[in-house]
């Protein structure tokens, strides 16, 4: 009688991803308020002071600029579903192929940091609990403690201090990637945003890998699992290790999602062509459309990776699972 | 199962399955010792039971014959003799692979000591697994024939089932499963049915004796309950503080007992039969680190002469098999039977206008009805027990009565007059007129605020008096409840358990109420401290003039507190009446059922007989 | 949801007990973590707050070619346009901090009320509130900030509002969180059946007992708010433009990081040791907290 239902843990995904969809259309909703409440008028603003009335009429019309705040939100929404995401003012392109390279470029970055950050998390954790309060322990937490205090511009220009301009100069100190050419093409532009990612994150997951771990190792039923004579081994890897990763991957999550945020910053300093430079220029340009466009999106991203967070630590957990 | 090659010169061995002698235990970077001079011995098949107070050590001991050591402990001296070998001389790595092999242990919180991520079956396996050197495929078979010796279902689907989707008896039973697995020689039981209905806890321990008896195994029984050791153990050691007091077989240590201590704890255990007052025992015990030089018991001892406090007494025999570490344990033995209580006065539950009636109380929690048109009345001046294992609604009853619970429907008076669902639409003088004592002295007690402040709170809500007045009207509640008025400027966490509970009823007494009601509020305390609150109560009672509901799970201990009890049974009254009457000779199968399968002293000679009470023999596939 | 550790000889014991929010402070100075931290932040607070007053120069007064190398007249040089870096580092702490307590401040008192009275009502009202949070929580901070200053344009008020605003979920998680299993216990209960109103039972009850944690999420949100302010300024969107910023100025002297690093190196290093500062006085008030616990629990 096997009490776990599939049906129970799809359910589970669906209602979930239904919640999102929801929150998803809340923030549209104050995304979109929020843009409204700029005084000034857009029209004006692209066309310039020596446009004429009519011109500046068309234009609104063009915009929709004349129709309720209602109907604008909803051609925009629609728009938004049918992948058409309006028209950067500052670049008068769709918005889609100024932002789609780009996001490549994020992706890729954000991608890179992942997987060399959360694995070696992980393991700085865990060989911190175990080897607890000992030298490893000791150094790697109050190193940890002090990056993690830091906000992440800060460590990338001492990185740049330390690595690209002042102390040594072995890496470039900006990193801008080249129309029509990927990140693959140039990966020593990537390494500085990189590390800075890393140092970003890996503090935080590492701590939570080590209390968690710590907990786990001092539960009852890891001393249970050595006085039945199991080898150290065994204990530690069957026993121990499932369940103290499941508070981590909330954390991980957490901060990837924090990292979809982070880049805007690191993007800024390295030059890196990316969408977090794109939305720090499109804020500082006025352009709307591509502010609505990356906040709707990088929103998104995090409410998924929420979801996966809470997907994995079900799969991890089977209490929660049998009460789907 | 053959002794495991160690690489190690086996020790001389001898007829006893463990053989430990001055076995201390200590904090580890300081040394103070926390257990120390502990010295018995188990023979083949034989249950050693080991009872002691929270403090007592007798955990530590017991961890000790795995060669094990809580965080912070350690192993300082002494000698345990066990499979051959001296455990404390062998490596970890030695150690391990006797654990689980030749000595195994069954924990006392099954829910917290199996891996909530793994499937059973597997837990259950990998003690096999590790003591063959690897996987094999007999273990299978040998994991279901494991299953029915425990009376559990030996198919695939039940094994795969996680620890959370078992019954607390269920889990226990994996626990001792995986104990008996690989046959051990010894096996070291930690209060296995601590947190068990009573029901459930008379089939595990028929299990226990059973096994035991069947693979000849020899067990050391840890436990704070006399009751079941004395069922179970044909020898018993007692400790306090840290040491063994008394030592000699369950028929010699119950009828009479060389050491105070004993004498004492005998005496405050609830009986069954004859409503008497119980007797605690004044102070408490000291904690490692503070322990007096000379005897440990000396402080709280009404034997105690000067000598008894310049050194520890020696353990010495007093009879074949009977050690006593007293010097004037002959003067105890010389002592009369185990010291009670006079009767208690109960004064007649006369024909008093009703205090409180509860009249077809239906309650639920969300659409679950869990209590099913209940109906009893409380006389003023009168205590009324409610029994009932977990499950049957009496606590929810009682939270219905104090408001706290708000979905109920039914008419429950107080005085003649219908009370409103929730606290919170009552007036302040219904509220001030029921008082509530909770189980948990821990979480009952603001941590943030002063004993004083606590107990001052009524006084403030109900706008009875402030200033002087209530400070002085604080210092009398302390007195009462025999704390001294310096407790007033303490914070709860540094108090004991028993202490907490006083404070806690100085609060619900502080503003004067009709009608107490206590949910199981000695249910989370040591048997004497349980006695001197129990004591307290039963005082303040009767000199109050209060109304009490008394809810509890303990049967016996309804002879030492209330006039009339009533039984529940799923949600359901299935009988009601005079306290003496329904114990002793109970009209419904249900109580009779609960009486039988409550271990106590006086039947426990029975149950040893046997080997299986009639109503404590489990057949495979029944629920635990 | 990592079961409870320690087999507890006694039942009913190993529960989290509280601390007095005074004793908490005055056992966590005695870690060298707590104690350098806050020599920390203390000096950097007195440079903030006194700076202004001793520095050689006017903040914005021209006494040298831009980017020179440290002299006599500017210890630390001068920056992108000449002015004098040293006086710039003593009036550029002032703003930041300033901000960043006031919206901490103000994103704490509304998430620890949010966070209270959700894990007290759990019901619909915990769920709404909750979701409420969720929705806010979709922004990372520097974005909301980011957005909101694109919206109004970079004021102070604006900043303190965005950071405020995306303070407050991540406070009401943790304060909701540390509520939920104080709410369960029979003191609270004691309370309800005596008829005392909810809002008292939420700040005179609830309250003091869920300080451990606030502090420790408090220091951690200051040391998050210091960071996101310096980074609007460093992104240029500072209220300000021309006024010192340890934020701008890491920004406006980048650029001759090879041949004058002072004009950065110094507003970084000012940062740094604050932002280090906090987050070691919100350590060691987690790890006394622990201790606290840890030791309670072994009675």
């Amino acid at each position: 009688m096997n009490r776990f239902r599939s049906g129970g843990l799809t359910g589970f995904m669906l209602r979930r991803l239904l919640l999102g969809l929801i929150v998803l259309l809340m923030v549209s909703l104050v995304v979109f308020a929020a843009t409204q409440a700029l005084p000034g008028d857009p029209a004006r603003a692209i066309l310039g002071r020596a446009a004429t009335p009519q011109s500046l009429a068309a234009l609104r019309r063009h915009l929709h600029l004349n129709q309720p705040v209602i109907q604008q939100y909803l051609t925009w929404i629609s728009g938004l579903l049918r992948g058409n995401l309006g028209m950067s003012i500052a670049a008068q392109q769709p918005v889609t192929t100024v932002l789609g390279p780009r996001l490549v470029n994020s992706s890729v970055l954000v991608a890179v940091s992942a997987v060399a950050s959360i694995p070696l998390s992980i393991a700085i954790g865990s060989w911190a609990a175990l080897k607890r309060e000992k030298i490893f322990d000791t150094l790697s937490t109050n190193l940890l403690l002090a990056l993690a205090a830091l906000p992440e511009f800060v460590v990338a220009v001492i990185l740049v201090i330390l690595l690209a301009t002042t102390v040594s100069q072995v890496l470039p100190a900006v990193s801008e990637i080249p129309p029509g050419s990927g990140p693959w093409d140039h990966p020593s532009a990537l390494v500085l945003p990189v590390l800075t990612l890393v140092i970003a994150v890996a503090p935080y997951v590492s701590r939570i890998m080590r209390a968690s771990m710590i907990e786990v190792l001092e539960s009852d039923y890891v001393e249970m699992a050595r006085l039945k004579g199991l080898p150290e081994r065994t204990v530690m890897i069957r026993h121990a290790l499932p369940n103290a990763l499941g508070p981590v991957f909330q954390v991980i999550a957490l901060n990837l999602a924090y990292l979809a945020g982070g880049i805007v910053v690191v993007e800024y300093v390295f030059n890196y062509t990316g969408i977090g430079s794109a939305l720090q220029e499109a804020v500082v340009n006025h352009d709307l459309p591509v502010v609505q466009a990356l906040a709707m999106l990088i929103a998104a991203v995090y409410i998924l990776l929420n979801l996966l967070a809470d997907v994995a630590t079900i799969l991890v957990t089977p209490r929660l699972r049998t009460r789907l | 199962m053959t002794v495991p090659e160690l690489d190690v010169q086996p020790s001389e061995p001898s007829g006893a399955a463990v053989t430990v002698q001055d076995l201390t235990v200590a904090v580890s970077p300081s040394g103070t010792p926390v257990v120390s001079d502990i010295s018995f011995e188990i023979a083949r098949g034989e249950i050693l039971g080991v009872v002691g107070e929270s403090g007592s050590g007798k955990t530590t001991v017991g961890l000790a014959l795995l060669g094990h050591a809580r965080r912070g402990l350690r192993i300082a001296s002494g000698s345990i003799h066990l499979a051959g070998h001296d455990l404390l001389a062998l490596s970890e790595d030695q150690l391990r692979r006797l654990r689980g092999g030749a000595v195994s242990y069954v924990p006392q919180d099954p829910a917290s000591s199996l891996n909530p991520a793994l499937r059973v079956g597997l837990q259950l396996r990998e003690v096999l697994e590790a003591h063959s050197g690897g996987r094999d495929a007999g273990h299978a078979e040998r994991v279901a024939e494991m299953m029915r010796e425990v009376a559990l279902p030996d198919d695939r689907a039940f094994l795969r089932r996680y620890p959370h989707e078992l019954s607390g008896g269920q889990q226990q039973r994996i626990g001792l499963a995986m104990a008996f697995a690989n046959r051990p020689r010894v096996i070291v039981l930690d209060e296995p049915t601590t947190g068990l209905d009573v029901t459930t806890q008379a089939h595990v321990l028929s299990t226990i004796r059973e096994l035991a008896r069947l693979h000849n195994v020899a067990a050391l029984y840890v436990s704070h309950d006399l009751a079941v050791v004395a069922g179970l153990a044909r020898r018993v050691a007692v400790m306090y503080a840290g040491q063994v007091v008394e030592i000699g077989t369950a028929d010699e240590l119950f009828a009479a007992a060389g050491h105070p201590y004993t004498r004492r704890l005998i005496g405050a255990i609830p009986r069954l039969t004859g409503g008497r007052s119980l007797l605690g025992i004044p102070g408490r015990a000291a904690s490692p680190g503070s322990r007096p030089p000379g005897c440990s018991f000396a402080p709280r001892c009404a034997l105690r002469i000067d000598e008894c406090e310049e050194a520890v007494p020696p353990l010495r025999a007093v009879a074949a098999d009977h050690l006593v570490r007293c010097i004037r344990a002959e003067l105890v033995l010389g002592q009369e039977q185990s010291r009670v209580g006079d009767p208690i006065e109960m004064p007649a539950a006369g024909a008093d206008a009703a205090a409180l009636s509860l009249e077809d109380v239906v309650a639920s929690y969300g659409r679950q009805e869990v209590v099913h048109s209940v109906s009893l009345g409380l006389t003023a001046h009168e205590c009324l027990a409610l029994v009932g294992e977990s499950g049957s609604g009496k606590t929810t009853i009682a939270r219905a009565i104090a408001g706290l619970h708000h979905n109920w429907t039914g008419t429950i008076m107080l005085g003649g007059v219908p009370l409103e669902t929730s606290a919170r639409h009552r007036s302040a003088d219904v509220r001030r007129r029921i008082q509530y004592i909770f189980q948990n002295p821990y979480g009952s007690l603001n941590p943030r605020r002063t004993v004083g402040q606590i107990i001052e709170q009524p006084l403030h809500v109900f706008g009875l008096t402030d200033g002087r007045e209530a400070g002085q009207r604080v210092a009398e509640m302390l007195e009462r409840v025999s704390l001294t008025a310096a407790y007033a400027a303490r914070y709860p966490d540094q108090l004991s358990g028993g202490e907490r509970q006083r404070v806690a009823i100085a609060r619900a007494l502080v503003c004067d109420p009709a009608v107490l009601i206590c949910d199981e509020v000695t249910s989370a305390l040591d048997v004497s401290v349980q006695a001197a609150i129990v004591e307290l109560l039963g005082n303040l009672q009767r000199d109050l003039g209060l109304s009490m509901l008394f809810i509890t799970h303990n049967l016996p201990l309804v002879r030492s507190i209330a006039q009339r009890v009533a039984v529940l049974h799923n949600g359901e009254l299935t009988e009601i009446g005079e306290a003496a009457q329904v114990l002793e000779t109970p009209g419904q199968p249900y109580t009779r059922q609960l009486i039988a399968d409550t271990p106590s002293l006086e039947t426990a000679k029975a149950d040893l007989g046997l080997g299986d009470s009639p109503a404590g023999a489990a057949r495979p596939g029944e629920l635990a | 949801m990592i079961p409870a550790a320690g087999i507890s000889a006694s039942p009913a014991d190993a529960q989290v007990r509280p601390v007095r929010a005074s004793s908490l402070m005055r056992r966590s100075l005695r870690l060298w973590r707590t104690r350098i931290g806050l020599i920390l932040v203390g000096a950097l607070v007195l440079l903030a707050i006194i700076g202004p007053f001793v520095a050689p120069h006017g903040q914005s007064a021209f006494i040298g070619p831009p980017f020179s190398n440290p002299s006599g007249k500017a210890p630390l040089g001068t920056d992108h346009i000449g002015q004098d870096v040293l006086s710039r580092l003593l009036n550029g702490g002032g703003s930041i901090l300033l901000t960043a307590i006031i919206a901490t401040a103000a994103g704490l008192i509304a998430g620890t009320v949010i966070g209270m009275a959700a894990a007290y009502a759990r019901n619909a009202l915990d769920d709404v509130l909750m979701r409420g949070m969720d929705v806010i929580m979709a922004f990372p901070q520097v974005m909301l900030a980011l957005v909101a200053v694109a919206v109004v344009g970079p004021h102070n008020w604006v900043i303190v509002l965005a950071i405020a605003l995306t303070t407050a979920p991540r406070i009401a998680r943790v304060a909701r969180g540390a509520a939920l299993p104080v709410v369960e216990r029979d003191f609270i209960a004691c309370s309800e059946a005596m008829g005392v109103p909810r809002w008292r039972i939420l700040f005179v009850d609830l309250f003091p007992n869920i300080l451990g944690p606030l502090m420790v999420e408090a220091s951690l949100r200051l040391t998050y708010s210091i960071g996101v302010i310096a980074a609007l300024a460093f992104l240029g969107l500072a209220p300000n433009p021309g006024a010192a910023n340890w934020g701008t100025m890491i920004q406006e002297n980048r650029i001759a990081l090879a041949v004058q690093p002072w004009g950065a190196a110094a507003p970084i290093i000012a940062i740094a040791l604050l932002t280090m500062g906090t987050g070691l006085i919100g350590d060691g008030i987690a790890r006394t907290a622990a201790g606290i616990d840890r030791a309670r629990g072994a009675e």
